[in-house]
């Protein structure tokens, strides 16, 4: 299907990526941004979109995804991850390599790669694994993941824990340009734990896993970073110190960035204490002190990207008790209206905002994209902000429906989502 | 004055006054010696029971029974856990046959209220992993008043392995609730973190923590907890933390001396103590079956 050439106008253009603000119409024509400014004609043929003020933004970057393809796709594939994308305003993801078998070769990095391109949706940038068979002891062939397309390499859901082994990852992944995303987590302290440590697992009789679990490493791995200097990313950060750690580190000029996930932003450990199965995730939802601590992340520069951790996974896995059931929630349909729901707090600014969730991203992992001057691939999102919906599980495009957020009213929505100029996702189709 | 009692999940939520009504009639029916009655006449109770126990089965087999209920013990070599059926399964399975009580026992930390939303019967809790023994606590509340005459402004002192004990969780928000000043005792590797904003005080040391204590708890120590590396030895958690004839004579001179069993004889607790005349643990197990009468009498007339 070819792209039809769209005429957006009385757009709010939002693009951090060139410091954009203003009220301007978009006009896309052969999948590219053609022009950009006030009171444009329409070209022939061009279909027509009246924003009324709505935002258009760079589509949104995740850099935290899990698509579960090859091997679960019962849980999620690449093509209804891509249409949970499309439906939360996102038009590249980056893909966990815990694939079954893992993305730690050539051959699976080239199947996802393949995949995504059949389907024709986001964008998926795949990250491989730093470890053979995310065993934790080798690492990967990484020159030739880098040959294969990976942008990044993580062993992600679970941590380097050998000092040995975290120190050549950072090495040769510096040979290739390639940084290292890691799952703070140590797992001698984090043992058995199912949710965060501290008074409400106290309360819940649950085990816990402390925050000090993920702090330990980061300290560890900054040193790492210091001896190596390796880029060096922390996967969804989530405690007060970790926060305070990559901002001393950013401080001394280190090559360092961190995400931090929606769901981290807005819940507490406390939301665990009624045994929902959707409160429970990599890293643990922690305490107040640490969302405030996240948020100022966000506001100072620290945090570089808002990242889903979109984590799929069956009712089977979760409809178990609690300290039985599979870690993660899905998050690629809720991050927009929680971002949104921060600006609304006085947290962050609307650019702000869509900076975390598109040229932050692209930053961080040098990812194409994430801005929209004129030239560019026509990769945006146009969403209203104010948009009242209910978070339905059963009426999300992902596949899995393990989300914390059912049945919350949720503010702020995509309208219409571009990849390369051609529709893949449209909520008032009747807008033309 | 108190609602009907829909459900027993935990004593953290549980109302003051629906706790007191328990232990009042719990009283009267200790004192009637747990008289026959016909107040759960044609109704069935069902014991769910998916970690080993003796004694708590039977407490309750035998309080349903006083009732005139019909007893049905599931436990778990019978259950279908090990055909790789899910809780919520079997739990439903078992709703299906109407009883009118389930009564479970589960090794994972909110099985009860996992469960409850999703069957008719009313649920009680049995103990479920880390969290929460309630009718353990509301015995253990009872005998206190039968002692001790109260529970309000008691020196109670819990000693033992806390973080991984829902006993102790239940007597913690049990008797915090009640007045009591509670302080709980063990290495700082047993102790959970923030258990001071549970009401409590908290001590590293038996013998300051033993220092004029009316009620002295002994809990259980599991063997398993050497594995996962929270004391070095058997021998060395006795000798500093074990409740003996020595220690307790920091105590109340009238201090009372209780264990929820099973215990480990020489671990814990010496068996002079546990068989001194300061320990009520045999009085525990008696009034078991009054306040599990007094729980299951009021789920029935809710029911009903």
């Amino acid at each position: 299907m070819h792209p039809t050439s769209l005429h957006i106008r009385s757009a709010r253009l939002i693009d951090p990526g060139q410091s954009r603000l203003e009220e301007v119409d978009v006009v896309i024509e052969g999948g590219k941004v053609s022009r950009i400014g006030k009171g444009l004609a329409t070209p022939t043929g061009a279909r027509v979109i009246e924003a009324r003020g709505r935002i258009v933004a760079p589509g949104f970057v995740d850099l935290h995804a899990h698509l579960r393809e090859p091997g679960e796709e019962g849980k999620e594939t690449i093509e209804t991850g891509a249409a949970a994308a499309a439906a939360g305003g996102f038009t590249a993801l980056c893909a966990m390599p815990n694939t079954q078998p893992p993305n730690d070769c050539r051959a699976i990095t080239m199947l996802i790669k393949t995949r995504a391109r059949e389907i024709g949706g986001a964008h998926i940038y795949p990250i491989g694994a730093i470890s053979r068979g995310l065993a934790g002891e080798s690492l990967s062939d990484v020159g030739e993941l880098k040959e294969a397309g990976v942008v990044a390499l993580s062993d992600d859901g679970r941590c380097i824990m050998n000092a040995r082994l975290m120190r050549r990852a950072l090495e040769y992944g510096r040979t290739f340009d390639l940084p290292i995303v890691q799952h703070a987590e140590d797992t001698h302290l984090s043992h058995g734990g199912v949710m965060n440590e501290g008074v409400s697992s106290t309360r819940a009789g649950l085990p816990g896993q402390p925050a000090e679990a993920e702090q330990v490493i980061v300290a560890r791995d900054l040193i790492l970073v210091e001896m190596t200097g390796a880029r060096y990313h922390v996967a969804h950060a989530s405690t007060a110190r970790t926060i305070e750690m990559v901002r001393a580190a950013k401080a001394r000029g280190l090559p360092v960035t961190c995400e931090v996930t929606p769901h981290h932003l807005v819940l507490t450990d406390d939301a665990c204490l009624g045994y929902d199965t959707a409160t429970k995730m990599y890293p643990p939802l922690r305490t107040h002190a640490d969302v405030e601590a996240l948020k100022l992340g966000l506001a100072d520069g620290t945090v570089d990207a808002i990242a889903t951790d979109h984590a799929p996974h069956s009712a089977n896995q979760k409809h178990v008790e609690f300290d039985c059931a599979a870690f993660g929630i899905i998050g690629l349909e809720t991050a927009l209206p929680i971002a949104l729901s921060l600006v609304r707090d006085g947290v962050i600014s609307l650019p702000r905002a869509v900076e975390l969730l598109t040229w932050g991203p692209v930053r961080t992992l040098s990812l194409p994209g994430g801005t929209l001057p004129e030239g560019a691939a026509a990769d945006l999102v146009m969403f209203d902000p104010d948009f009242e919906w209910i978070i339905e599980p059963e009426s999300l495009a992902s596949k899995s429906k393990n989300t914390p957020f059912s049945g919350m009213t949720m503010r702020g929505r995509p309208r219409l989502t571009l990849v390369g100029g051609k529709v893949v996702f449209d909520a008032d189709g009747a807008a033309s | 004055m108190s609602g009907p009692l829909l459900g027993l999940l935990g004593v953290e939520a549980l109302p003051l006054a629906q706790l007191v009504a328990i232990l009042d009639r719990a009283d009267a029916l200790y004192a009637s010696g747990n008289k026959k009655t016909a107040s759960m006449n044609g109704e069935t109770v069902v014991n769910l029971f998916m970690e080993p126990s003796t004694r708590t089965r039977t407490s309750f087999e035998i309080a349903a029974k006083r009732l005139s209920a019909d007893v049905v013990n599931v436990s778990e070599s019978f259950s279908s856990a090990k055909k790789g059926e899910t809780l919520l399964d079997t739990a439903r399975n078992l709703d299906a046959m109407r009883p009118a009580v389930i009564v479970l026992r589960h090794g994972s930390s909110g099985a009860a209220n996992m469960i409850a939303p999703h069957v008719r019967a009313r649920v009680v809790n049995a103990g479920d992993g880390q969290h929460e023994h309630p009718t353990q606590a509301l015995l253990d509340s009872g005998t206190i008043r039968r002692h001790k005459g109260r529970v309000e402004g008691l020196t109670i002192t819990i000693v033992g392995d806390i973080l991984h004990s829902r006993v102790a969780r239940s007597n913690i928000f049990a008797l915090v609730k009640q007045g009591a000043n509670v302080r709980v005792a063990a290495p700082r590797s047993l102790l959970p973190r923030g258990v001071e904003a549970l009401g409590v005080t908290a001590f590293d040391r038996v013998e300051p923590a033993l220092a004029g204590a009316e009620v002295v708890m002994v809990l259980r120590l599991q063997q398993e907890r050497m594995n996962g590396g929270y004391i070095p030895s058997l021998r060395d958690y006795s000798r500093f933390f074990g409740v003996n004839a020595h220690n307790l004579r920091a105590a109340h001179p009238d201090a009372i001396v209780m264990h929820p069993g099973p215990m480990n004889r020489g671990v814990e607790l010496a068996s002079e103590v546990a068989d001194g005349p300061r320990s009520v643990i045999l009085d525990q197990v008696a009034y078991g079956v009054s306040v599990r009468m007094a729980v299951l009498e009021r789920l029935a007339s809710a029911t009903a």
